[in-house]
């Protein structure tokens, strides 16, 4: 299976979001923001940093990227995303997922582990978990609160698109505790803390981040052994 | 020169925790009269001919603003020399 990482002017956590792919059993192919070619990938990562400086709102340059114009249509049409801290605020500014994330609310940067519940199994990224697991992972942003109105927070939580709450402690004031929330097909996954920080014993807190990683993988095998099983009736 | 203003800010309902910084800090300024701090973004963009209102309304509302958690307005910049008069 093929993941794509891209990496945006000021992306920094490109590298670490290809080697937990690696880790995980995939082969990593590095995307490009000027390239709106996917080169045939499976699953794409929009990693965390500073796309662009972040320049008027996080995310809001790079949601005109030459590749977020394949990669927009392509979710839509079921390919699983990744979006992790600056790539979950590009999801939302591309409207792949609703809401936003603005200025922590103590407006300190908050740079710490972080335990996190997992709340929704059903998505591309999180079926390796179990419901209600407890994970730890770093989470390290300045605009990491997270927004929507009432209507949108009442829809999420009614259809089961939280995807993962901070407990023990929220870090940026994100409203209902919310870290990581999902699309209505579950294949758009935004998390705010740093699963790609958590996947080796000499660097991470833990191994939890690497979940997301075999989720996805499992949920890629999962797709083409029913599609191979479909050819056959 | 053929200048629009666009001014963005966020919706009431956003907290705006920069603004409550700021509104916390004037105490030390001596101002205790002041209720609410809130803090926008003006943008000034500068067309080659003449201020097209509809381009920079378009322009805003991709770009400049998030209609999720910002509103914004726009207006045409007077001439400075007719703002001294």
């Amino acid at each position: 299976m093929r993941i794509g990482v891209v990496t945006f002017p000021g992306s920094l956590d490109d590298g670490d979001a290809a080697r937990a792919a690696r880790i995980a059993g995939a082969d990593v192919v590095r995307l490009w923001h000027g390239d709106p070619d996917l080169h045939g990938v499976d699953a794409v990562v929009l990693p965390g940093g500073f796309s662009y400086g972040d320049a008027l709102r996080c995310g809001a340059i790079a949601r005109f990227a030459p590749v977020m114009e394949s990669l927009v249509d392509a979710a839509r049409g079921g390919l699983p995303v990744l979006g992790i801290c600056n790539g979950f605020q590009i999801l939302c500014e591309a409207h792949l997922l609703p809401g936003a994330l603005t200025r922590n609310q103590h407006l300190h940067f908050r740079n710490r582990d972080q335990f996190l519940r997992v709340e929704s199994t059903d998505t591309a990224w999180t079926n390796g978990f179990t419901d209600g697991q407890e994970i730890l992972i770093p989470v390290k942003n300045g605009e990491g609160c997270y927004v929507a109105d009432q209507r949108t927070l009442d829809q999420l939580e009614a259809e089961g698109r939280v995807v993962a709450r901070y407990i023990r402690g929220n870090p940026n004031g994100s409203q209902r505790d919310i870290a990581a929330i999902t699309n209505e097909a579950g294949n758009v996954v935004g998390i705010m803390p740093h699963p790609e920080h958590a996947v080796e014993t000499l660097t991470g807190p833990s191994l939890d981040g690497l979940g997301f990683f075999t989720s996805v993988l499992r949920a890629l095998a999962g797709a083409s052994a029913g599609a191979h099983a479909g050819g056959h009736q | 020169m053929a200048r629009v203003v666009v001014d963005v800010m966020l919706k009431p309902e956003i907290l705006d925790p920069q603004g409550q910084a700021v509104a916390n800090a004037l105490p030390r300024l001596g101002v205790t009269d002041v209720s609410s701090v809130r803090i926008g973004r003006r943008i000034e963009i500068e067309f080659a001919g003449e201020p097209d209102l509809d381009r920079a309304r378009e322009i805003a509302d991709k770009l400049l603003a998030n209609p999720v958690i910002e509103d914004f307005t726009i207006h045409v910049h007077e001439d400075a020399s007719a703002e001294v008069v």
